[in-house]
């Protein structure tokens, strides 16, 4: 159910990283943003509209990209390379009333 | 001049160039990056546990993409080279800058910026739905990522980029479900003289196209969006095509785009002074013909002066270098300097050519229905920024940002900012040169909470 689809270098180390308390499988040199919306359809949902969203236009001009760690921490997912053990919400954090 | 301090900003063709005509002069620049290495856009690397050869990610120009690269090995040990850095903000003769949460001040004698550009976006129904990505990101996933954005990708919008990239996914083996190309082939027709200013470069559009028609890519011409469909994602495409019939494409992704924007916010902190372009339908900073600013000592250089590609920017750069090396007291030949002006004359001539085969659609702007989201950030849309010129009486775009918000959210007016001023000059019954240009704020991105004074 992967948004993105990788049409090859699928033989580099894997790294295993949690999304929403799920244990996934990335690859070294993934960006956050791949590492997500290969497993999934979206990355976070819009403060305004509620609506999700998925990046734009990863560059990081647009901002759209944005998760969060579990210590609170907000990553743009174009522009941070994956880590191992990397623990990621895409709900935002926990004092940011969701819409 | 190896006590003086020049700083550049962007290490893409233009930034490199620039840096490497420093360092020939005896300056060792700092070269402030905002991604983890260098390449810029176009010539971006891929991570080191990649393996692709060059010739699969760059295509036509991996020669020039190795050289620029291997240039900036070369330069390595005599720049300061500071990558995954933020200019967050410029002011009184400083850069600020941001690496992790550590924040710094550095004061320039010179400062070169080439920041590049981003894709020129018109709005349209559906477009903040998952799936729906600018052309240039379409191509980042697969340049820097080898992902597809989707497994049925339509690629929408006008510009050389809409068949580059749609011939680069095809030929990456993603399933291509139609271009839609918003100009027509007259226009390309009537833009041949002035393309021809670049021979080599007219010639690979033909072979783009021809391709994408080779692998079967269904291309239609003369379209006008209506919308993006889906509920949680994208799901299709609908248009209207010339003969003014709805057709409807079923597709999981879509990457649109009608060319480049230059990205000028830094130039505007600088005080640099801007007027508006109309060939490329954008304000831009002033600047005389090696890159000079009206801000002393501030040089622009690249597609963030102007959007004439890679090849202009090597030049550009490499001239603006030269420009601030003068300034500064040093010896630059007048030969080296007419030179580099002689080889950029036919790109303008080829701009000029680009726009008038894939002119920015902003007749758009009109066209966007009322519940149309403008503002991606905050979803501001055309209904909320026309109430404001039409009930608030908001004669310009800050005024309409201040009442509507359009332009302040996180991409400050980065993705909205040119479709907003048609939308509002629309509105209004005025030329969009009348609506002005939304001024350039610090912090131009996002800082963590935890910043700090690097000690």
């Amino acid at each position: 159910m992967g948004r993105f689809h990788r049409l090859g270098e699928t033989d580099r180390a894997p790294v295993r990283i949690e999304i929403d308390g799920a244990s996934v499988l990335a690859l070294a040199g993934d960006t956050l943003q791949v590492a997500i919306l290969t497993h999934a359809g979206s990355l976070r949902r819009n403060e305004f509209d509620g609506g999700p969203r998925a990046g734009f236009c990863l560059m990081a001009a647009c901002q759209d990209c944005l998760v969060w760690t579990v210590t609170g921490e907000q990553l743009r997912g174009c522009s941070t390379e994956v880590e191992q053990g990397m623990r990621i919400v895409t709900r935002g954090p926990a004092w940011q009333i969701e819409p | 001049m190896a006590d003086r301090t020049v700083v550049i900003v962007g290490a893409g063709p233009a930034g490199t160039r620039a840096a490497a005509r420093l360092v020939a002069a005896g300056v060792r620049p700092i070269v402030i990056d905002e991604a983890v290495a260098n390449g810029g856009q176009i010539y971006r690397r891929q991570p080191p546990q990649f393996r692709r050869p060059a010739k699969a990610l760059y295509g036509f120009e991996a020669a020039k993409a190795e050289a620029l690269h291997g240039t900036f090995e070369t330069l390595r040990p005599s720049i300061d080279y500071r990558a995954q850095t933020l200019v967050w903000h410029i002011y009184d003769g400083e850069v600020h800058t941001l690496t992790g949460n550590q924040a710094r001040r550095i004061r320039y004698d010179a400062l070169i910026l080439a920041t590049g550009a981003t894709d020129r976006i018109m709005p349209v129904p559906g477009w903040t739905l998952p799936g729906v990505y600018s052309l240039g990101g379409a191509q980042i996933a697969l340049k820097a990522q080898a992902c597809a954005i989707g497994s049925n990708v339509v690629f929408m919008g006008s510009g050389p980029l809409l068949y580059l990239v749609a011939y680069q996914y095809a030929k990456a083996g993603a399933r291509v479900a139609a271009v839609l190309d918003t100009s027509t082939l007259a226009a390309s027709i009537r833009a041949m003289p002035l393309l021809a200013a670049r021979p080599g470069m007219l010639a690979k559009g033909l072979f783009y196209t021809a391709e994408l028609h080779r692998h079967g890519v269904k291309i239609v011409r003369g379209v006008t969006p209506v919308a993006i469909e889906g509920t949680d994602e994208a799901s299709g495409v609908v248009v209207r095509d010339a003969s003014g019939g709805e057709r409807r494409i079923a597709c999981d992704a879509v990457g649109i785009g009608y060319g480049l924007r230059s990205e000028t916010q830094l130039a505007d902190l600088a005080r640099c002074e801007f007027a508006f372009d109309t060939v490329a339908q954008q304000w831009l900073p002033v600047t005389d013909a090696d890159g000079r600013a009206s801000t002393p000592f501030v040089y622009l250089a690249g597609d963030g002066a102007r959007v004439l590609g890679a090849d202009a920017a090597e030049m550009a750069g490499q001239l603006a270098a030269c420009a601030a090396l003068r300034d500064l007291g040093a010896m630059v030949s007048d030969d080296e300097i007419r030179e580099l002006r002689e080889g950029l004359a036919p790109m303008a001539r080829f701009r000029q050519g680009l726009e008038t085969a894939f002119a920015w659609p902003a007749r758009f702007a009109a066209g966007l229905p009322d519940e149309a989201v403008v503002c991606r950030c905050e979803c501001i849309t055309a209904g909320e920024l026309r109430s404001v010129a039409r009930d608030k009486g908001a004669p310009e775009v800050n005024r309409a940002k201040a009442l509507s918000r359009l332009g302040m959210g996180r991409c400050q007016g980065r993705m909205c900012g040119l479709a907003g001023a048609e939308v509002l000059a629309d509105a209004l019954g005025v030329p969009v040169a009348e609506v002005g240009r939304l001024r350039g704020q610090g912090p131009v991105k996002p800082l963590p909470v935890n910043t700090e004074m690097a000690p």
